[in-house]
């Protein structure tokens, strides 16, 4: 007998299927994988110590250059962290617009998660379809906040400013269109054999497993745990719209791919109920030592002035303490902790990544399975390099 | 010209006539292989609500030869430790089978040419000129098979001789692929020599004149899956989607070609697209009624004939491809356990089913299935 040996095969970080700059050095016999070790940092911009030299303004815009492809659910985390700390509350329509913002925000991600994942499994046509789609979301991004990407739009205290006129029109547009656009995506994946074949079964990990690893978002729900934070820990008035949980059985990648479709179409049904109840209002808290002034008396009023420049200059203090705050990420638990010295600048910063965390479980899932099912495991995971590496 | 010069026992006529078939088949060929990566790029980019190239020309005609110049400029590059000789000989291994198979087609019928007539077909020839009796190689259809299998040589070749773990890895499933295939794709054309009772590719396609009833895909039950089968097989065969395994983009980077540039990329692009040509046009040859119109004698075509045969032939192999660029514009990729899987323990039985039952069909309705069925 010829002796076995194992081939050694670095994967990335220059790969097509590696969503940015993982390398996993991957071991095989053969096609079949025996161990995956994920080499992480290519992308490191050491995010949170940035945040320890700047006020608590300026760490917002670093924020959603983590995860890239949501920085609005990014923004909204660490707003609601800051907020947290200074117990402010935030006004009506800030909230409602925030959550709309961030459930497209949603549908965005996993437009790309969807486009991503088919293209590793070699179905080019929907890549192209969702990138369409999502054309549609950042022409909305660009509208509120003149960004397709680092969109820096919510604010410490409610927005940078309110929504533009033909904002609730073009959002409407978008939701009515989305469902039916929708069907034609699955239609091309959903039922196809290939699909099916190379899903079903793939990358299964069980419900204890995920916990265990501290696994979160679509990839713990399609391993059948009922848990979301936007319902069992609610943020920003989650509680007044009512939605559903989708959760898998087979704990396999199809499974987490039909949770990430019914939660978009899920999303699509909170930015309506959230349209609906849009009322007129300010969109920034009543508190002068945190919020800036209104344009308007900025420019005419010599107080407005140096309202603005106190606050541009020298940002603004925190009440001394520790604070952890999460959001449902469209990938999972994003967390932030921050701790306070009664500064202007945070202490220290830490991020819960869920793409760090949930990138961990890749080679429980895709051990003993051939090279063509690890790409299929790596789309499921919906990893961002940017977040994990920060 | 009856009474040509003669030269090593045949006429001259014989001698003009084969090199004009060669170059005529090898330019169209040629120019089909480039107009099919334009015509693939600009379906696709369609299917995909993009625009495809458009820069190059008008809508973008001239990209083929862009592209080729943009490759034959490029550097050369023969990685490290790499076997050379095998290295480069990969690609010409590749790309020439694609083209010699073209020989054994019949892309028309007969025509005439200052009063000598000849087949449109390159390995075939009239030696008696009154009665216009064609003679083509008798085995034509194994020369394909052998063909069609030499080509991905190139592909394992390459893979082992970069010296590159993904190059290999690509190899070893071209391999691995060839072999699930050939055989349900060598079962499938069973059914036809049971139906034409001849490896004759002229034969078969004279067997199926007479309109589309008369074409094999359709003129029985298993004769049909089988045809299905084969076109399937086919697409494995030359690596197109879903079965595009060795070059797996997002798994393999670009598999047994990864290591190549230049010329030597481009002439594994050109095996690829030719492959893929050559393929349809023996499923069209083989089950669609090679240069046969669908529907014969509607209308009297005086002089046309020779024009139409050819067309004929052309659309049908053009039709194909396109169905090779839609299937690839909606699948997504298969997994090469479950093509090996999908080759030996669903391919094969249903191929055996149908070489059964092919024969037994023949064997009891000799006058044709569907006659006997609704009578």
């Amino acid at each position: 007998m010829a002796s076995k040996e194992v081939m050694t095969l670095n994967m990335g970080p220059q790969h097509p299927s590696t969503h940015g700059v993982l390398r996993l050095v991957v071991e095989l016999d053969g096609e079949v994988i025996q161990k995956i070790t994920p080499h992480i940092g290519y992308l490191h911009r050491g995010i949170e110590k940035l945040s320890e030299h700047r006020t608590y303004h300026q760490t917002l815009p670093l924020t959603d250059r983590m995860d890239y492809l949501a920085p609005m659910s990014n923004n909204l985390g660490y707003v609601l962290t800051v907020e947290k700390l200074l117990a402010l509350e935030v006004p009506e329509r800030a909230q409602t617009i925030r959550v709309i913002l961030t459930e497209l925000t949603r549908i965005m991600s996993h437009l790309v998660w969807l486009a991503c994942h088919a293209l590793d499994i070699g179905a080019m046509t929907v890549f192209l379809y969702c990138f369409r789609e999502r054309e549609a979301l950042m022409d909305i991004y660009e509208m509120v906040s003149g960004a397709r990407m680092t969109t820096n739009y919510f604010r410490v205290g409610g927005l940078s400013q309110d929504v533009p006129e033909g904002f609730e029109a073009a959002v409407r547009k978008f939701i009515d269109e989305f469902p039916a656009n929708m069907d034609t995506y699955e239609g091309l994946l959903t039922n196809n054999t290939i699909w099916r074949q190379r899903t079903v079964g793939n990358g299964v990990i069980s419900a204890e497993d995920a916990i265990d690893m501290g696994i979160t978002g679509p990839a713990l729900r399609g391993s059948g745990v009922d848990w979301d934070l936007r319902r069992d820990n609610p943020y920003s008035g989650y509680e007044k719209y009512s939605f559903k949980v989708p959760v898998g059985e087979n704990c396999d990648t199809f499974d987490r791919y039909q949770v990430r479709l019914v939660e978009m179409r899920e999303a699509a049904k909170i930015v309506r109920q959230a349209l609906d109840s849009l009322k007129p209002g300010p969109v920034l808290a009543d508190a002068p030592q945190v919020c800036y002034p209104p344009k308007e008396a900025v420019y005419n009023t010599i107080e407005g002035l140096i309202h603005h420049f106190k606050i541009a200059s020298e940002g603004f203090a925190v009440p001394e303490g520790e604070v952890y705050q999460s959001i449902e990420n469209p990938k999972g638990e994003l967390g932030y902790y921050i701790v306070s010295d009664g500064t202007a600048k945070p202490y220290r910063m830490r991020v819960r990544p869920p793409s760090f965390v949930n990138l961990q479980a890749i080679e429980k899932m895709a051990k003993g399975s051939m090279l063509a099912d690890l790409v299929a495991v790596i789309g499921t995971l919906d990893i961002v390099l940017g977040e994990i590496d920060r | 010209m009856e009474n040509g010069m003669i030269f090593l026992g045949l006429p001259v006529a014989y001698y003009i006539a084969m090199i004009a078939k060669v170059l005529v088949v090898f330019v169209c060929v040629l120019l089909t292989v480039a107009y099919a990566t334009w015509a693939e790029r600009k379906l696709i980019g369609h299917m995909q609500v993009r625009i495809g190239p458009k820069r190059v020309g008008p809508f973008g005609l001239l990209q083929p030869i862009a592209d080729g110049l943009k490759l034959f400029f490029k550097e050369e590059i023969v990685p490290a430790q790499a076997s050379t000789f095998a290295f480069l000989l990969a690609p010409l291994i590749a790309l020439i089978p694609a083209f010699i198979a073209f020989a054994v087609i019949p892309f028309g019928g007969t025509i005439e040419v200052g009063g000598y007539k000849l087949p449109l077909q390159i390995a075939g020839y009239i030696a008696d000129q009154p009665s216009g009796k064609v003679i083509d190689l008798n085995v034509g259809v194994l020369y394909i098979l052998a063909l069609a299998s030499l080509g991905v040589y190139g592909i394992v070749l390459a893979g082992w001789s970069s010296n590159s773990k993904y190059s290999l890895l690509g190899g070893l499933r071209a391999s691995a692929q060839i072999v699930s295939y050939e055989l349900a794709a060598g079962l499938a054309i069973v059914s036809v020599f049971l139906m034409s009772g001849s490896l004759s590719l002229q034969q078969i396609v004279a067997d199926q004149a007479g309109g589309v009833a008369n074409w094999y895909f359709i003129r029985q039950p298993f004769a049909f899956v089988a045809f299905i089968v084969y076109f399937i097989c086919s697409l494995a065969e030359i690596n197109r989607t879903p079965f595009d395994l060795p070059e797996a983009e997002t798994e393999l980077v670009s598999g047994f070609g990864t290591e190549y540039s230049s010329m030597k990329y481009a002439m594994f692009f050109m095996a690829e697209y030719a492959n893929m040509i050559t393929v349809c046009a023996v499923t069209v040859t083989l089950f669609l009624g090679g240069w046969h119109e669908p529907i014969p004698q509607v209308v009297s075509i005086g002089g046309w004939e020779f024009y139409l045969s050819w067309a004929n032939f052309v659309i049908k192999v053009y039709f194909l491809i396109f169905v090779c660029m839609w299937i690839r514009a909606t699948y997504p990729r298969y997994r090469y356990d479950q093509l090996m899987a999908l080759g030996w323990k669903f391919f094969l039985p249903l191929t055996l089913l149908c070489v059964v039952g092919t024969g037994a069909v023949v064997y009891f309705f000799p006058n044709g299935f569907w006659g006997a069925l609704f009578s």
